[in-house]
């Protein structure tokens, strides 16, 4: 490991953790803050190594509130910024996730899951942060989540999460677990010159202009353009609900209009966010629905039920949050039923009950192993049995 | 009848205006040590785009709101660490976190210790008012043994931190103590805290008469701000284990000084590689 370099260009064999690492490397990140916790930690292990190489901070914080609190505060001088954890550092981020959230401040929380709840299985897989990277910190507001399948794409989706973070103003969420994180697969990075980059959007207004008003989204996005610490604009970040001035507006009427504009910055455009894998989706009559290391087993699964004759298709979640809903309402008027098998008891299935009428079939344990293609593919025979 | 309007004041420039009035009540330490820390800025020869003020939750947290330079109002207990990732991504800045003790020594004591120890190129202005005041007088970290609180009727069953003490220990390079009611000293204070590399503390004994003047029969704030100024004494060199603070004990002096005054090298996250480069 050449450690001078910020792009890796090449093919490595790669810890999903480390893909981690060298994804945010490969983005560009400034700052990384965070705190140990099992199994994410190979992923601050490599970036305490490679950060301080290339000239990037790498602090270690006394725990995830204040890492979180740091990532805000790095984020909104400028940097791009990390951390990495697990559900229970998750939980303790959401007090300022939802900071991030009201303050616009673009970061990157890359959650590797293990089984829950509480302390639950800190050394073994589990999906059941799904819910939680929703609707964990109190309040409306808009993530984006990605959900990695290997070691490649959570090298991917950090890149993602960064150019999403900074695009949209939020905070993004890389949902891996540990099986990926801890699964070594080839990872090929690209030229430095390859790597997708989305630059903030920056005001057209001069320091000092006294019509600036710097949470006013003038643009049909709903973005306001940033300013950083420093820059001469001498803004008022504030957690209280603001006005376009960001002065505390702790009212009724400039509440809702903040809070829906954070809102419908991704409601309205969840077409530019969106991604997903269609595999045998065109003929389909039954559609399973996975991500993450589930997506694997299921992939197999449907591959399998193919070969006994079973019209079975996979989408395949890239984004988890926002959830693809218009291509479940269209697989709806196609398909008989949805399979969705996960590693929690029934979040995804739960969310996909909402868009379609049809039965959803939830394939689930609590965690602690991978989910076995054998599961699903029982359930792809039993949904085509009866349907 | 004739009508005296002041049109201006030279630390005007340091306030948003147009956010004034203050919510602040009547008698409250909060006011005067804003303005201490105002003038300081004005004296400290660092252009207001380079300052920046962080605070957690609460009502002292609510001064960056009103000063003029880049501010940030975050979470409870969390402008430390908030703090710390400006001051690392900005060094050139001067990062000051003016915060009340309940938030920083309360909800975000953990934060406070660490960044002490690790000697984070910041300052904590800390208005002390042994008291939760925003949420209505509740019994707090600094709260005396025995002082009513509203969530202490029978009295706080809990001692509270010296907080010179406390810095001291962890590492701080500066360590003050002085009163709402010291403003000179008090900025003089701040103004060698921002001259300072690394983490300086300073403490600022503030009324609260509603939150805890009143019930703890010490009277209103001209009453509290009289303790002050006939309590008082003033000793740089303060055994530090003893400057504990009870406003209602009659047998001990308040100590005010600056206490801890040394130079250690700051937090720096590059500092091994830099390190590394000289050898």
């Amino acid at each position: 490991m050449s450690a001078e370099e910020r792009v890796l260009t090449g093919s490595h064999f790669l810890l999903g953790d480390h893909a981690c690492a060298e994804g945010a490397m490969a983005a560009g990140c400034d700052v990384f803050a965070g705190y140990p916790i099992t199994p994410s930690t190979e992923t601050p292990e490599r970036l305490s190594r490679r950060m301080p190489a290339v000239g990037a901070i790498f602090v270690q914080m006394e725990d995830e509130l204040a890492s979180m609190s740091a990532l805000v505060g790095a984020s909104l001088a400028g940097a791009r910024a990390m951390t990495a954890t697990s559900g229970p550092g998750f939980s303790l981020m959401m007090e300022n996730i939802g900071m991030a959230a009201m303050m616009e401040a673009p970061c990157v929380v890359v959650n590797i899951q293990r089984g829950a709840p509480s302390t639950g299985l800190p050394t073994l897989v589990g999906q059941s942060d799904m819910m939680q990277a929703k609707w964990g910190s109190h309040g409306d507001y808009e993530i984006v989540a990605y959900a990695p399948s290997s070691p490649q794409e959570a090298f991917d989706h950090v890149i993602k999460a960064f150019n999403t973070a900074d695009r949209w103003r939020i905070p993004v969420f890389v949902m891996a677990d540990e099986l990926i994180g801890h699964m070594t697969e080839r990872v090929v990075i690209p030229p430095a010159d390859q790597i997708p980059r989305v630059e903030r959007k920056r005001p057209r207004h001069k320091p000092g202009d006294e019509s600036f008003l710097p949470f006013l989204a003038e643009d049909e996005d709903l973005v306001p353009p940033i300013v950083h610490a420093g820059e001469g604009y001498r803004v008022n970040y504030d957690s209280l609900t603001h006005d376009e001035k960001g002065y505390p507006a702790t009212f009724a009427e400039p509440h809702d209009r903040l809070v829906r504009r954070l809102v419908n910055k991704i409601r309205l455009h969840v077409d530019q966010i969106i991604e997903y894998d269609e595999i045998f989706l065109d003929d389909c009559e039954i559609a399973v629905i996975a991500y993450g290391s589930t997506a694997r087993s299921a992939r197999r699964a449907v591959n399998e039920a193919r070969k006994e004759g079973i019209r079975v298709g996979l989408l395949r979640l890239i984004t988890v949050w926002p959830f693809p809903e218009n291509k479940v309402r269209e697989l709806s008027n196609q398909v008989k039923a949805f399979v969705v098998p996960e590693l929690n008891l029934g979040q995804m299935s739960r969310e996909t009950e909402r868009f379609t009428s049809l039965p959803v079939v939830g394939v689930n344990h609590a965690g602690g192993v991978m989910m076995a293609p054998d599961p699903i593919l029982d359930a792809i025979r039993e949904v085509n049995k009866n349907a | 009848m004739r009508e005296t309007v002041v049109k201006s004041h030279p630390i005007d420039s340091v306030f948003r205006a147009d956010r004034l009035p203050h919510m602040f009540c009547p008698g409250c330490g909060i006011g005067p040590a804003t303005h201490a820390y105002a003038q300081a800025i004005l004296e400290s020869g660092i252009p207001k785009d380079q300052h920046a003020c962080v605070s957690g939750i609460g009502c002292s947290a609510r001064v960056p709101g009103y000063m003029d330079v880049d501010s940030y109002h975050t979470t409870h207990g969390r402008g430390i660490p908030f703090a710390l990732a400006i001051a690392v991504v900005k060094p050139e800045m001067e990062v000051t976190v003016f915060s009340g003790d309940g938030d920083l020594f309360g909800i975000g004591g953990n934060h406070f210790i660490h960044a002490a120890r690790r000697n984070v190129d910041i300052n904590v202005i800390c208005i002390n008012n042994f008291n939760y005041g925003m949420t209505g007088g509740q019994a707090g970290p600094t709260t005396p043994l025995g002082a009513r609180a509203t969530t202490a009727p029978y009295g706080n069953t809990e001692p509270p931190f010296n907080l010179p003490y406390l810095a001291a220990a962890c590492g701080a390079v500066f360590v003050a103590r002085w009163t709402a009611l010291h403003v000179r000293q008090l900025k003089e204070a701040i103004l060698r805290a921002m001259q300072k590399k690394g983490f300086t503390f300073i403490e600022v004994l503030s009324p609260c008469p509603v939150g805890f003047g009143s019930p703890n029969d010490i009277g209103d704030a001209i009453e509290e701000v009289w303790l002050y100024r006939e309590r008082c004494v003033v000793d740089h060199n303060a055994h530090l284990p003893d400057v504990d603070i009870d406003l209602r004990r009659k047998d001990a002096p308040f100590v005010m000084g600056n206490f801890v005054d040394i130079d250690k090298a700051p937090f720096d996250p590059l500092a091994m590689m830099k390190k590394k480069e000289g050898e």
